[in-house]
């Protein structure tokens, strides 16, 4: 799959290969007591190391994510661990980075790059959108770019402006581009390390407000199931998660508003009303039989995400939706998205965001009378 | 317009190449043009940090790169803005520790810069600033508690860029400066005499727009001054990370533009050497590329742990090249300072601090409905839309006070 590269920790000197082997094998017997609570940043974290271990070619740079270990602490250790050529900090330049990893993945690297926050990849979006999508076309699959792009998007964080944006649905409209989004912990470990085996350009997408909270997993066994997994040739990407089921209505989220969504399910239970929660994972490539299958049981549905409702993702949705379960629709679908408007200031973000009481306004509007 | 001359477009046949514009201003200091361009050897630096003015000799001047000392008026001016500055800094970071404003990227060590940037301007000019310039806004006149308005959170920016002609406070690196050459573009055009000081930090300096912002002022001979504070870190990353020319103002050269670095800690050098980049501008002589020296004394921001990258040490070098005191110890020793002005400085920044405490520590009533007042000159149908139904929802909250949830989605 990789050529073997010379960059590998022994060849730069910075760490021996028994030491990080060591490393490796400490952290795997601390997490070999099972379950334990991990949060999304240290399983994304761990996915990083891992795929670098399993991998010479897979590399990590970007602004500050040596050293510093990223402003969001997702590559901590890494340069330590693996050495300044394996993790290392670029000049300043988000074109630079993009471009410079189409270049190497064109020389047999497996880049995974960091875009510091959402609107800072604008600057590499000619890169993106000229490049990163279009080579494997262009060249008719002559030229694979096996690249990550990861970006902290979204907001709930009370950033200031700039530092939450919701960007997915332009890389989603561009042709060429798989987009994948983690909602849990678990899913963030596993779909990085798909995304960086993918032989495609993934852009990660990484809800931010999501980097600290904590799920029960088993890093242990996540590891050991994505090695099960890359072996037999399986990969859970294109797939969407019933992260709740329910009978009365479908909630279909991704990335960020999916706790936002089960919360809203949770609400709707106690005030006597079923909600199954779709998790849609990877928006590009869209499962659209798993959210299929679930508004067509339910005949209810409801659209929530975070980035403003025109000509987006959830605008997508609803009609992938719509052309596939019309006739087992008995209301319109609705959706719950951000304003038409730029991202607010953060004392306003809370009259912006979606939140449960307002699932549960386009859930009553449902037409259940009928 | 191009430097060479057989691309001279018709319509500009009239005017002088820039070629010429440029021998023109070297022609001045009876240097060459490449000479004009390079910056001086040295940083030009005029009291050291020990507060002594240096002997001319050794204040890093040559031949065409000459400074004359600031007039004591305009001194004694800094002093005050400096101190004022200094309090800013540390009344606004001690606001964060108190959960009053969000985030504060303080300049604390470059006031100096941020002083002298406000200070070479005439009233008609412009200046562009970024994030962690909010110092040189307040020292251009701008209400303190509106610009702090940004780290505030109750609103993106707090002020009228038209009222002070100072730019936004820009984060998105090195995408102002760009608009700092449209705004000299269009003073050239419609034969006003403004300058633009256009300001980015080190790191910044590896962003492609501040290699397009060079190259379009220069191409199009604009009074643009690019001030760049070389502070050495952009967040974790050491100046070594992004450029290995032999001084960020060497790139001046490249795009044909003079260059110059100075000490950034030195309020004297900087006002020389900025006092002389605007008039060369407003006479004509195309832009330049002025590059300080400084450092960033705290972490990036109160979100960022800058032991995680630097040794104390190194802090401790800098903070013995304070800005404050150094500039201090020059004016006492002149004789220009003494405890009655200090203390009348000192009310001053005190009274700047005060309103600053007062502005931010009242909780702003925000109003949700400037959500969509804003975004079009005349909110479109779908925003009147979207505003109705949060006006719809909020009413239903506030009949509901009592019995229903306190959802932050609301
Ligand atoms: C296009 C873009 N990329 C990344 C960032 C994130 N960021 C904010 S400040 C900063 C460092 C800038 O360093 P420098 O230009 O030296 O200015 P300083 O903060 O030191 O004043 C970075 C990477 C940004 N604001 N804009
Ligand atoms: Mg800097």
């Amino acid at each position: 799959m990789s050529p073997t590269v010379t960059t590998s920790s022994e060849a730069n000197g910075n760490v021996s290969a028994a030491t990080a082997r060591a490393a490796a094998s400490a952290a795997a017997t601390a997490e070999a007591a099972g379950p334990q609570p991990v949060t999304m940043a240290k399983a994304l974290n761990t996915a990083l190391a891992d795929a670098m271990h399993a991998d010479p070619s897979v590399l990590v740079f970007g602004e500050d994510v040596g050293m510093l270990g990223g402003v969001f602490r997702i590559t901590d250790g890494l340069t330590a661990t693996f050495g300044e050529q394996r993790c290392f900090d670029t000049p300043l330049a988000e074109s630079g980075i993009v471009g410079m990893a189409v270049g190497m993945a064109i020389n047999g690297m497996r880049p995974v790059i960091e875009m510091q926050f959402d609107a800072f990849a604008y600057p590499a979006f000619e890169q993106i959108v000229s490049h990163v999508a279009k080579m494997h076309n262009r060249t008719k699959g002559a030229v694979k770019l096996p690249m990550v792009i990861r970006v902290p998007y979204a907001g709930g964080i009370g950033g200031v402006e700039h530092h939450c944006d919701s960007s997915e649905s332009y890389y989603a409209h561009t042709a060429g581009l798989k987009v994948f989004t983690p909602a849990t912990v678990a899913d963030a470990y596993r779909m990085l390390r798909e995304a960086i085996d993918s032989d495609d350009p993934v852009m990660f997408m990484e809800p931010k407000k999501l980097y600290w909270s904590k799920d029960q997993v088993d890093l242990d066994e996540l590891r050991s199931q994505h090695s099960a997994n890359a072996k037999a040739g399986k990969s859970s990407e294109g797939r969407a998660a019933v992260a709740r089921p329910g009978t009365d209505a479908t909630l279909i989220a991704y990335g960020p508003s999916v706790p936002t969504a089960l919360a809203a399910a949770e609400a709707a239970a106690a005030e006597g009303r079923s909600l199954e929660v779709i998790d849609v994972r990877t928006i590009v490539p869209f499962d659209d039989e798993t959210v299929s299958a679930s508004v067509r049981k339910t005949g209810r549905a409801v659209v929530i995400a975070e980035a403003h409702g025109f000509a987006s993702v959830s605008s997508e949705i609803v009609a992938r939706v719509q052309e596939r379960c019309f006739h087992h629709l008995a209301a319109p679908i609705r959706r719950v998205t951000g304003f038409d408007i730029p991202y607010p200031a953060p004392k306003l973000e809370k009259y912006y965001l979606p939140g449960v009481d307002r699932i549960l306004d386009a859930v009553d509007d449902l037409q259940w009378e009928n | 317009m191009t430097i060479s001359a057989d691309h001279t477009a018709p319509d500009q046949a009239s005017k002088a190449p820039v070629e010429d514009a440029l021998s023109e201003a070297a022609k001045k200091f009876g240097i060459t043009a490449e000479d004009y361009m390079l910056p001086a050897r040295h940083q030009i630096q005029m009291v050291d940090p020990d507060g002594r003015l240096k002997p001319e000799g050794e204040q890093g001047t040559e031949p065409g790169h000459e400074y004359p000392l600031p007039g004591d008026d305009e001194l004694m001016a800094a002093y005050e803005q400096l101190v004022v500055g200094r309090r800013v800094n540390d009344q606004n970071s001690a606001l964060v520790r108190q959960g009053r404003m969000a985030v504060y990227p303080s300049s604390h060590g470059q006031e100096a810069c941020q002083v002298a940037a406000a200070l070479c301007l005439s009233e008609g000019d412009w200046m562009f600033p970024t994030y962690r310039d909010a110092v040189a806004v307040m020292a251009r006149g701008v209400d303190p508690v509106q610009a702090m308005t940004i780290f505030r959170g109750d609103w993106h920016s707090g002020f009228d860029p038209h009222e002070h002609k100072v730019g936004i406070q820009c984060t998105p690196l090195t995408t102002q400066l760009l608009h700092a050459v449209g705004v000299a573009h269009a003073a050239k055009l419609r034969g006003e005499s403004t300058v633009v000081l256009a300001m980015c930090g080190d790191g910044a300096t590896s962003e492609g727009d501040f290699h397009e912002a060079l190259n379009f002022a220069a191409v199009f001979h604009l009074p643009v001054i690019f001030f760049v504070q070389n502070n050495k870190y952009a967040i974790s990353v050491p100046l070594s990370h992004q450029s290995v020319a032999p001084s960020l103002a060497h790139k001046a050269v490249g795009y044909g533009m003079a260059g110059e670095r100075v000490d950034g800690n030195d309020v004297v050098a900087l006002l020389a050497v900025l006092d002389r980049a605007v008039k060369l501008a407003r006479e004509g002589s195309g832009p330049l590329l002025v590059e300080a020296n400084t450092y960033r004394m705290q972490a990036h921001t109160n979100a960022d742990d800058d032991t995680r990258y630097r040794e104390n040490s190194e802090v401790a070098e800098w903070r013995a090249k304070d800005p404050v005191n150094r500039m201090r110890t020059y004016l006492t020793d002149r004789g220009l300072l003494d405890d009655d002005v200090e203390s009348r400085t000192l009310e001053k920044a005190e009274a700047v601090a005060t309103q600053l405490r007062d502005g931010l520590s009242e909780d702003v009533p925000v109003d949700p409905q400037e959500l969509f007042r804003h975004v079009f000159a005349k909110p479109t149908p779908q925003l009147k839309e979207q505003s109705a139904m949060l006006a719809d929802e909020l009413a239903r909250d506030a009949s509901s006070q009592n019995s229903g949830s306190q959802e932050a989605g609301k």
